[in-house]
């Protein structure tokens, strides 16, 4: 069984970014696997170790530097790497529905039984690649999973829903996306980070797979979120009790 | 010169050709909130609104949605088949229902629902969703949030369906008595039958919904505890508020994920917010900044949650909070 996981260069989530008019300033900022996609290869490569996949490749588009965060999921244990290389800004310029496009050429081309992605991506939130890419390949979909077995060609999933979780069965293929409690993601190690240096990457361009990435959706202008004024520290419970009841009126 | 009626003029055509169609959510007994708000975002749009009611035994909650102010008509798809809101049910039902009216807009609250069929309906329509659509600028243009709710962006869709969720937080819900619409049955649609739902774990609980309560109180790592939550129900019930949780306190198996609040789990803005316990990572902000009035409790006076707060107190929580139920 092959395995597809989705890996996206992110903001590092640790950053405070910083906003301006046509977009967040991405110069001399430091860049992450997507902590989602971080996961989505851990599962990957653990569905490897149960030898239920023979086969984990890695796929990201994005500029040069996406071959980084390639190189980190092939150092976590993927086999080989797939590099998509566009300019196009990948918080607003190329968006789900082309990426999913694009992806559903890879799996036209390499047909795996299950590719795995994170539930959404922390620059542009949109929640949206996994679900678009089981849409066009009318594939089964299992979003936001917090566990994942597979047996008899059929995936059982849990997944985290509003009220509580609850689980699915589908046949593979299937489209899965990981939640944050599906597993905790394994550090590389130094060899391991220098093995993955051997490990091959295919490079392709948006040309070569003849998809449309022409935006959608057109970003206007962006801008900070409103402030909130400064609060102040209280002493003791008393004064927090009566600054509720008679300056806030909240209780 | 020109400018203001020609705009005013081209709005008000466009309101007469929108028409939205809402998807709604229920939990099996009655419409959610995050409904009545995306009734209300549709309203801002301008034109006709259907709401599309589905799940078995569903009747009541067709009626419910029919006399939701503002809507035009109703559409009832009862069918077992749409329970449990199997995102390929779902799409193909929703598909079906758009191949029949051409709706310009179709909108669904922000929740896990939606985010798990509305990319999948936006693949069957070749159309880019927008997701927790913020405010209403015009009918083709939005504001949703970025980064963790760090950049508002301003966007314009180019589809000829304008595909979002609406973060119920954005919107007033909308009055649920003073309209008088039509219901009627909605397009039947092909079962996809690719996934079974296997079964559920839900926690049931007599609190407020966290979604929409008017007061949460949420606990952090520094709750030490699931035992310890105890306290933070006590308070809750006190105030008549829902509790909440960070990341921390989900992934240390001291609260169920459902009451995680955060840029992945729920967007809450309760007119008041108690943190205790709660750090301020941005993950978490992202998820009750928007709150009216936030309370923090930490011993620790650098963390951030007291940048956002209007009332800090720095001391031990395991003091404080006793003491703050007996005082409410």
């Amino acid at each position: 069984m092959k395995v597809l996981v989705a890996v996206k260069r992110v903001v590092d989530y640790a950053v405070k970014v910083r906003v301006t008019p046509t977009g967040v300033d991405l110069n001399n900022v430091k860049m992450s696997m997507n902590p989602f996609c971080e996961i989505a290869v851990e599962e990957s490569i653990r569905l490897k170790e149960q030898k239920l996949a023979t086969e984990v490749i890695a796929v990201s588009i994005g500029p040069k530097q996406a071959q980084e965060t390639l190189r980190t999921a092939l150092a976590m244990g993927c086999d080989r790497g797939i590099h998509i290389e566009t300019d196009m800004r990948l918080d607003q310029d190329l968006q789900p529905l082309a990426v999913a496009k694009l992806l559903a050429k890879i799996v036209e081309e390499e047909k795996p039984e299950i590719v795995v992605l994170g539930k959404q991506s922390i620059d542009s939130d949109a929640c949206q690649t996994g679900g678009f890419l089981a849409g066009l390949l009318n594939y089964p979909q299992a979003t936001f999973a917090s566990k994942l077995t597979i047996a008899d060609k059929k995936a059982t999933v849990t997944r985290e829903t509003d009220a509580g979780v609850e689980t699915l069965e589908c046949p593979l293929p299937a489209v899965l996306t990981a939640d944050l409690r599906l597993n905790q993601p394994r550090y590389a190690t130094l060899p391991n980070i220098m093995k993955a240096k051997k490990k091959p990457i295919a490079t392709k361009s948006i040309a070569d797979l003849g998809v449309d990435v022409t935006p959608r959706i057109t970003t206007v202008k962006v801008e900070n979120p409103a402030t909130r004024k400064a609060g102040i520290l209280v002493p003791d419970v008393d004064t927090l009790v009566e600054k509720l009841k008679n300056e806030a009126s909240v209780i | 010169m020109f400018h203001t009626p020609l705009r005013a003029l081209s709005k008000l055509s466009a309101a007469r050709f929108a028409s939205t169609l809402v998807v709604a959510e229920h939990a099996g007994q009655k419409l959610t909130g995050g409904t009545l708000s995306a009734i209300t975002a549709a309203s801002k749009i301008g034109g006709d609104i259907t709401v599309l009611v589905s799940g078995s035994n569903t009747a009541a909650i067709a009626q419910e949605a029919a006399a939701v102010q503002g809507v035009k008509a109703v559409l009832h798809a009862d069918s077992a088949q749409y329970d449990h809101a199997i995102a390929e049910e779902v799409t193909n039902l929703v598909a079906a229902v758009q191949a029949a009216s051409s709706f310009s807009h179709i909108l669904a609250p922000s929740s896990n629902i939606s985010k798990n069929f509305v990319p999948r309906l936006g693949a069957t329509l070749d159309v880019a969703p927008l997701t927790d659509v913020l405010a209403v600028v015009d009918e083709t243009t939005f504001q949703r949030p970025m980064y963790a709710g760090n950049a508002i962006a301003t966007v314009t869709s180019s589809d000829a369906v304008k595909l979002m969720t609406i973060r119920p937080t954005g919107f007033e819900k909308a009055a649920a008595t003073g309209g008088s619409a039509s219901v009627s049955a909605a397009p039947t649609a092909a079962p996809a039958n690719l996934t079974k739902f296997v079964s559920e774990e839900t926690s049931s609980s007599d609190r407020p919904d966290l979604a929409s309560a008017r007061v949460v109180v949420s606990g952090g790592r520094g709750m030490k505890s699931g035992e310890n939550f105890a306290m933070l129900n006590t308070l809750a019930d006190k105030l008549k508020g829902a509790v909440g949780a960070s990341r921390a306190a989900v992934d240390a198996g001291f609260v169920p994920n459902e009451l995680q609040v955060g840029q992945t789990g729920k967007v809450v803005a309760p007119e008041l917010y108690i943190a205790v316990g709660i750090s301020g990572a941005i993950q978490h902000l992202a998820g009750m900044k928007d709150s009216k009035t936030i309370v923090a409790i930490n011993k620790d006076g650098e963390a951030p949650i007291f940048q956002v707060s209007d009332y800090g107190l720095v001391d031990d929580l395991f003091k404080v909070v006793p003491e703050l139920t007996e005082k409410i």
